[in-house]
């Protein structure tokens, strides 16, 4: 063989892909060929792992527009002429590495995404994931990952209005950066990232092309991490200026008909970019890479094809528009140049110069070949899912108070205002519901619609329970929207997992699909669009598989969204739902982790009842029987009382409390499908006729009112100490 | 009536301001691109909230040599109404339409939350409309915000009465916990010696509705349409 295996690992090709590309192209490839096919059949760009499982997922509604890979973004109908256009992506490896400048091009990124198809991009939300904060370098990839979310997404003007935050041992060496966009665009002003129409120009704009981010994509990507101080080069700088710049003028452009496609440079740059969209188009590229204004000098064709410098765009010009395009970007001071065209030969060529560097055919470029395992359930998870609550003590009563106390101050359960008050979250007029409650809220202006709009993925369950953890994450998001009065549309997902090519991995990853791709079918929910990030491991230890569910949601009426606060003293309180306590439903819990230091046992849901609750939430709001809704999840029915008081300074009381089963479970138990809604007296009989329509328990808790928060006989805390142990916990670990 | 926006490179207020005041206060406002130099024909312009060219160097210290700058200066001499909000209040500041400047907030992090601003004067162009001591809920977004200026400057600020606007509790009480960023005397809007130019951090087009948590920026526009 004539490559040798330093250089195959370089572009992370194995020798039998190595072998099936010389046996396809009837040749040995070039350097820039190899270079184009190592990123292109890489995990990140071509999901050789994943390709098999993610067409479990179901993918088709009425309403959507552009499935999952058709597109940079999934799109869906949401009515008036528009459409929402959303996707979620990691930014995992790069954030590990160079934290501010990991998460900030990360948001860079994935808000390219969404303006490249005409969208004007109207939110951000992030899920993060980190080891303890215990540990001073946790804190500095933590300062520094909050820091460039907000460095670069405050400079662009689109709020970002919430996420998630969740702290595990797992993550320390390897933390999860996921970012989420959101934009709207006109149904009709759709942009394809389509390159076709023989002689139509290839136009680069925004950005030099340096060095940095060499390898990106098959490297940091799609390897695993003992080498990543040497890769430190691989993370780019971001420029959320220039950014700004190219949404105004790539918008401005979209209203035109004077380009056939348009799509940013992400990962593996400007391979990735011509190659797909030509792809996509049917025909052929044909580049030269002399043309690419530089901000090095000695550059090789291989590094500016494989540059993943940020802030750079190519869009395909039809021919004879290209004056009126330039002058269009010009006005926006920022640099465009052409460099190539669409060809009509199916074949990516890139010239330097006169000299031909790279020659192949573009459908052998974008098919990556596609691996399926068999998958064997580990031993070692029997271990985890066979958990006997028995084993443990129960709560005593005395211990109940400073126990709420304790998970309230707890990492994960704890208010993220420190984090999402350093985000611009309001800008846009839009945003009706501001971080903090279950999903933001924001109203599309000349309709009276509004989305809702989520992320979920709890990793600790899918540890345990790859298949029920994935239900979970699908079921929670959609709960959540339900609560703020929003019908779910779709999802966009983003799978962290370890390395797929270990059977222990490859097992949750299939799994964990499995139970997401379940979970959508039965709520209806089609996944639009997705990423993958494989290989989040550090010293060969893989972090918990963590699927994060992006959700979006509509409200027909934005007056009758639905948040969860308590609103009036006197209001009656229920638990619609699961009303029964059951004992293992601490399995998994914050509680179990909190209080015995266990990770153990299978969470508890029953989806059918999930979907009756969620349906019955949905119409209780639309008739406007309920005041505040609000889902119990992480910390149970406990946390989440203290929740809907805090939210709104009014305190609670409890009628008689029957702890039936455990006091733990009843207090702090996670089992699924339970919503805590306020209402007026009033409403009662209206609210438990709607209940039993849909087969669903509604438990009246208790009231509304004063300044303290009191289950009867277990725990009586005032809102000061609750505010001061939640509102405060995550600041005090810093 | 008409009000401009100018637009930098790196302005993002310019939608905002552009809804609260064409589709709410139904009062016309025209974009401005800031390479323009004629003003004539507007009785009010506004610098709105962003990061103008990135901010790279120091808030506002390029945008001041934008060719609208100019333009602005002589627009403003001669009587007519300028705001700044946010971005734009800095850009005044590096200009030397409004004294003082903007520096880092004291806990060196960007922040986005609702404030209550007491109103100081309300015999001004930009505040006619509110009550004696009104609090306005209004909120901030920004990471350099914490005004600042010599003493003599801020003598002369107070004692003209020219500081509009004070960071207080939703009581109107001016207190540290109040004070978002750490600015001098809890400032949060001045005015010019002439008191036709406003600047101010909070974002007034924020709260123009309910919907979205207060309407009580609407009072400031108000303000501004009885006086023209």
């Amino acid at each position: 063989m004539p490559v040798s295996k330093e250089t195959l690992d370089e572009v992370a090709l194995s020798e039998k892909e190595y072998q099936l590309i010389v046996e396809k192209l009837g040749r040995e490839p070039s350097e820039v060929e190899l270079g184009m096919f190592g990123s292109l059949w890489s995990e990140h760009c071509g999901y050789k792992h994943s390709k098999a499982l993610l067409r479990q997922l179901p993918s088709k509604s009425k309403r959507v527009l552009v499935k999952p890979g058709e597109e940079n973004a999934g799109a869906v109908d949401i009515g008036d002429g528009l459409v929402v256009v959303m996707k979620i992506e990691s930014h995992n490896h790069p954030s590990a590495i160079e934290p501010y400048q990991g998460a900030a091009t990360g948001v860079g990124g994935i808000v390219r995404d969404i303006f490249t198809m005409g969208a004007r991009p109207i939110a951000l939300m992030n899920s993060l994931r980190f080891g303890p904060l215990t540990d001073a370098h946790n804190r500095y990839l933590f300062g520094g990952v909050v820091g460039g979310i907000a460095g670069y997404g405050n400079c662009l003007g689109i709020p970002d209005v919430g996420g998630e935050i969740y702290f595990a041992d797992c993550y320390a060496g390897n933390p999860l950066v996921n970012a989420l966009c959101l934009g709207i665009a006109r149904a009709d002003k759709l942009v394809k990232a389509r390159a076709y129409g023989e002689g139509n120009l290839l136009m680069l704009v925004g950005a030099d092309t340096g060095r940095d981010g060499l390898h990106g994509a098959s490297g940091l990507a799609s390897r695993t991490f003992e080498e990543e101080r040497e890769l430190r080069s691989a993370v780019q700088v971001g420029n959320p200026f220039l950014e700004k710049l190219l949404i105004e003028a790539c918008l401005e452009l979209a209203e035109t008909d004077w380009i056939t496609g348009m799509q940013d440079l992400g990962a593996a740059g400007l391979t990735s970019s011509a190659v797909e969209s030509a792809s996509r188009g049917g025909g052929g590229i044909e580049i030269d890479i002399l043309k690419v204004p530089r901000r090095e000098k000695g550059m090789t064709p291989y590094e500016v094809m494989l540059s993943e410098s940020q802030e750079r765009m190519l869009v395909v010009v039809k021919k004879g528009y290209e004056g009126k395009v330039k002058a269009l970007f010009d006005r926006w001071e920022l640099r465009s140049d052409i460099i190539g065209h669409v060809t009509g030969d199916g074949l990516a060529r890139i010239r330097e110069g006169e000299k031909v560097v790279a020659e192949a055919p573009v459908n052998l470029l974008t098919s990556s070949p596609v691996y399926r395992k068999r998958v064997k359930k580990p031993e070692w998870l029997n271990k985890l899912q066979d958990f006997d609550v028995t084993s443990i003590p129960d709560l005593s009563r005395k211990n109940a108070s400073s126990t709420l106390l304790r998970l309230l101050a707890s990492p994960n359960i704890t208010s993220k205002r420190w984090v999402y008050r350093q985000y611009d979250h309001q800008v846009g007029n839009n945003t009706v519901v501001l971080p903090g409650s279950d999903a933001a809220v924001l109203r599309i202006k000349e309709t009276k619609k509004a989305i809702s709009l989520t992320t979920d993925g709890n990793g600790r369950y899918c540890y345990v329970n790859p298949y029920l953890g994935g239900i979970v994450a699908v079921a929670e998001a959609a709960r959540n929207l339900a609560c703020s009065g929003a019908q779910p549309l779709a999802v966009t997902n983003c799978l962290n997992f370890g390395n797929p090519e270990k059977d222990d991995v490859y097992y949750q990853l299939k799994e964990c699909i499995d139970g997401m791709a379940r979970a959508c079918r039965d709520l209806k929910i089609p996944v639009i669009s997705g990423n993958v990030s494989l290989y989040n491991e550090t010293k060969g230890e893989a972090m918990y598989p963590t699927p994060v569910v992006g959700m979006v949601g509509v409200i027909d009426d934005v007056a009758k969204h639905c948040t969860s606060g308590f609103k009036n003293e006197g209001d009656l309180v229920f638990l619609l739902g699961d009303s029964q306590t059951i004992d293992s439903s601490i399995g998994s819990s914050e509680y179990l982790e909190l209080a015995h230091g266990i990770i153990k046992g299978n969470p508890y849901i029953d989806l059918e009842m999930e979907i009756r609750l969620q349906r019955c939430c949905l119409e209780a709001i639309r008739r406007g029987l309920i005041k505040s809704a609000h889902d119990c999840s992480d910390g149970g029915l406990g946390v989440a009382l203290a929740e809907s008081c805090l939210a709104s300074g009014l305190g609670f009381s409890s009628y008689d409390l029957e702890a039936e089963g455990r006091l733990d479970a009843t207090l702090f138990g996670e089992a699924q499908s339970r919503i805590i809604v306020s209402i007026t007296p009033k409403s009662v009989w209206k609210l438990e006729r709607l209940a039993t329509r849909y087969n669903i328990a509604a438990t009246k808790l208790g009231a509304v009112g004063g300044n303290r928060l009191i289950l009867k006989g277990y725990i009586d805390l005032s809102l000061k100490q609750l505010g001061e142990a939640w509102w405060n916990g995550l600041e005090k670990l810093l | 009536m008409k009000f401009g926006i100018i637009i930098f490179p790196g302005t993002w207020s310019d939608r905002d301001c552009h809804y609260a005041i064409n589709d709410i206060l139904k009062q016309k406002a025209q974009y401005i691109w800031h390479k323009e130099t004629d003003l004539s024909g507007y009785d009010c312009v506004i610098l709105p909230g962003g990061f103008s060219y990135g901010d790279y160097l120091r808030s506002g210290a390029i945008a001041r040599f934008s060719p609208v700058m100019s333009a602005l200066e002589h627009f403003n001499s001669q009587g007519k109404l300028v705001i700044g909000i946010c971005n734009g209040f800095q850009i005044l500041c590096e200009s030397g339409l409004l004294p003082g400047a903007l520096l880092t907030n004291d806990h060196l992090q960007y922040r986005c939350q609702w404030t209550h601003l007491k109103t100081e004067n309300t015999s001004t162009a930009f505040t006619s409309q509110c009550q004696h001591g009104q609090v306005l809920k209004i909120p901030i977004g920004h990471y350099e915000g914490r005004y600042y200026a010599d003493d003599a400057t801020l003598d002369e600020l107070e004692n003209d009465r020219r500081v509009i606007f004070r960071y207080s509790t939703p009581a109107g009480k001016i207190t540290e916990s109040a004070n978002p960023n750490g600015s001098m005397n809890n400032i949060a809007g001045i005015i010019n010696k002439k008191g036709n130019a406003l600047g101010m951090m909070p974002h007034p087009e924020r709260a123009c509705e309910p919907l979205l948590g207060s309407s009580d920026g609407n009072i400031i526009w108000e303000s501004i349409i009885a006086s023209i």
